[in-house]
């Protein structure tokens, strides 16, 4: 089989005496999601950090498309094509959802020949075409995300994610703080990225998110990474069983 | 699975995400609210023109004209700077160091050269990069060093205010060509005050940059949400410097209006305007809390204030009145705001 997409190697990370992420190795392939889970503390955060450039691994390495890369940056990671999705989304509440899409990266034109001003146009067409391969609908590209619910929010986020050729995408508890229906919808919006071909590593606190999405699991604990599991072949029991580093019956 | 819009019809596949949605528009009361401080500038000015004999006349209106101006040229920086959350309390103060600054220079040059024309242009140029700086260096303490804007611009004023009268041991600074105070007081046609012009061009200026640049979309980003601007690689630090710069160099123009306005640099120019400044921003519903605020907004704050100022000096009424109309505006725009966005949704 070629390449993995993204290997990690023995990556550990210490924050002064504090083991954050230990001796962590994984093969990710390209068109997998892996979910990722473990307790808060586990070292899930940190882990995906490293990979989306915010904290450099105090060793180990990683490699991209096979060849060695250090993820030195957030605009490094970014070019090589890895999107991370927050928790908190870190969308600006006060702009529109085109402004949103593009921010930090606005298509700009010349009036006159010599004024540059940004293309709104092109931005609020763009963006409509990226949601709409999402098959999202969420009305004006001008509507200020604040007044958008939670799961228009999340879809903001991915659609600014993927629109940017993301090869990797990371998403970080993306259902927290979801009513039901808006949980559904958002995994059935990453479903559909994985059926396009999208690689996922999906962070979650909630089991069945992970199994209804994930073909691989990562489980970590204190660190580690104790165990990779394929999805079809395990329960939800042995993984909470990992995760709190019980064998014993609950 | 199908989904029903608003209206409950079926709609033809994709995901609906509902609960909410922009079709949930203001009702026309609260649409009237949003422009209601434009409205009462109307209403100010058609109070003052029935009962102020001489309101309406071309020379009251160039006072208003020359009244506003301060105001609203440091209102114009001022609006970026909240936008973006911050504050700048040193924008008066940075006014009158600009102010006799530019004085003293254009003196020199006038002493060493003997000509008026290449001392007014020295003046005028050292007057802006001087300002430029001065918003710069706040900036950088800002963006870099992370002290809170309230204190490093309440320092800058400190800074400024005493140097300005260091510079001049509290006198203003008198004997500068004639020249400056005509171009200062120079009227295009004989109608058009100079002043007009020079805000009109720096109006334009502030609403391409905060509309139509880059520079526009961070200043509501960063006042919207720091972090997403930085994971967005937005390079904020660099760009909260633009914007004090901005602010400093917005001042700098208005210390230049006044010098060339009165045709002597006083080092009294431009005390408290900073508070006129904000008041005008915040009336022009713009909020501290950063990522709210239009240039319009607070171009109607400033003028307000001017025709509050004007208005009540017509009626014979004691110019303190001004004063106290404005904190009263000041704090009835910040209560209507409020229920303005009631219901909007606080992350």
């Amino acid at each position: 089989m070629a390449n993995p997409l993204l290997r990690g190697e023995s990556l550990s990370k210490r924050f002064g005496g504090v083991h954050a992420v230990e001796n962590a190795s994984f093969d990710l392939h390209r068109g997998e999601v892996l979910g990722l889970v473990g307790d808060n503390g586990a070292g899930k955060s940190t882990l995906i950090k490293m990979i989306s450039g915010v904290l450099q691994p105090t060793s180990g390495k990683l490699y991209w498309k096979g060849e060695e890369a250090a993820f030195s940056s957030v605009s490094y990671a970014r070019n090589l094509g890895i999107e991370t999705i927050y928790q908190d989304l870190a969308l600006a509440d006060n702009l529109g959802i085109a402004a949103n899409v593009f921010l930090g990266r606005e298509p700009a034109r010349r009036v006159l020949g010599f004024i540059r001003v940004i293309d709104r146009k092109l931005m609020d067409q763009r963006a409509e075409d990226i949601l709409a391969r999402l098959q999202l609908r969420l009305g004006s590209m001008h509507t200020p995300v604040w007044s958008l619910s939670g799961g228009q929010r999340q879809s903001v986020a991915i659609g600014r994610a993927i629109f940017w050729d993301a090869e990797l995408l990371i998403m970080d508890e993306p259902t927290a703080a979801l009513g039901v229906y808006e949980r559904a919808t958002v995994l059935k919006l990453i479903k559909q990225l994985k059926k396009q071909g999208m690689t996922i590593i999906l962070i979650s606190h909630n089991l069945y998110d992970i199994f209804e999405t994930a073909d691989q699991i990562a489980v970590m604990r204190r660190g580690r990474i104790v165990e990779c599991l394929e999805t079809a072949s395990t329960t939800e029991d042995e993984v909470i069983h990992m995760m709190i580093g019980t064998e014993a019956q609950v | 699975m199908v989904n029903h819009d608003r209206r409950g019809e079926p709609k033809k596949g994709g995901v609906v995400l509902s609960e909410r949605t922009y079709e949930d528009r203001p009702n026309l009361w609260k649409r009237l609210l949003k422009q209601w401080i434009f409205l009462a500038l109307l209403v100010f000015i058609a109070v003052f023109s029935v009962t102020a004999p001489g309101f309406l006349t071309v020379r009251n209106i160039r006072n208003i004209i020359s009244y506003t101006s301060v105001p609203l040229l440091l209102a114009l920086g001022q609006t970026f700077v909240i936008i973006s959350g911050g504050i700048d309390l040193s924008v008066g103060a940075v006014l009158g160091f600009c102010g006799v600054s530019s004085a003293l220079i254009l003196k020199l040059v006038w002493d060493a050269t003997g000509s008026v024309g290449f001392s007014i242009v020295a003046g005028t140029l050292s007057g802006m990069i001087i300002g430029t700086t001065l918003g710069a260096v706040s900036g950088t303490m800002i963006a870099k060093l992370k002290v809170p804007p309230f204190v490093v611009t309440l320092g800058m004023l400190g800074i400024a205010r005493g140097c300005t009268y260091l510079l001049t041991s509290g006198r203003s600074i008198i004997g500068l060509p004639i020249e400056l105070a005509r171009i200062g007081n120079y009227r295009i046609w004989g109608v058009i005050p100079i002043t007009l012009v020079v805000a009109l061009l720096l109006i334009g200026i502030s609403l391409y940059l905060l509309n139509m640049t880059r520079m526009g979309r961070y200043t509501y980003a960063i006042g919207g949400s720091e972090t997403a601007a930085i994971r967005a690689g937005i390079p904020v630090a660099r760009y909260k410097i633009l914007i004090y710069a901005l602010s400093g160099f917005m001042a700098s123009c208005a210390g230049l209006v006044t010098l060339a306005r009165f045709g002597t640099g006083s080092p009294l120019a431009g005390v408290n305007s900073e508070l006129d400044s904000i008041a005008a921003v915040v009336i022009g519903g713009a909020s501290l809390m950063g990522g709210i605020g239009t240039i319009f907004g607070s171009v109607v704050g400033a003028l307000i204030i001017g025709v509050l100022l004007v208005g009540l000096v017509l009626l014979n009424v004691e110019p303190y009145w001004q004063m106290v109309s404005v904190g009263v505006i000041l704090i009835i725009a910040v209560f209507l705001d409020q229920v303005r966005n009631k219901d909007r949704v606080q992350p």
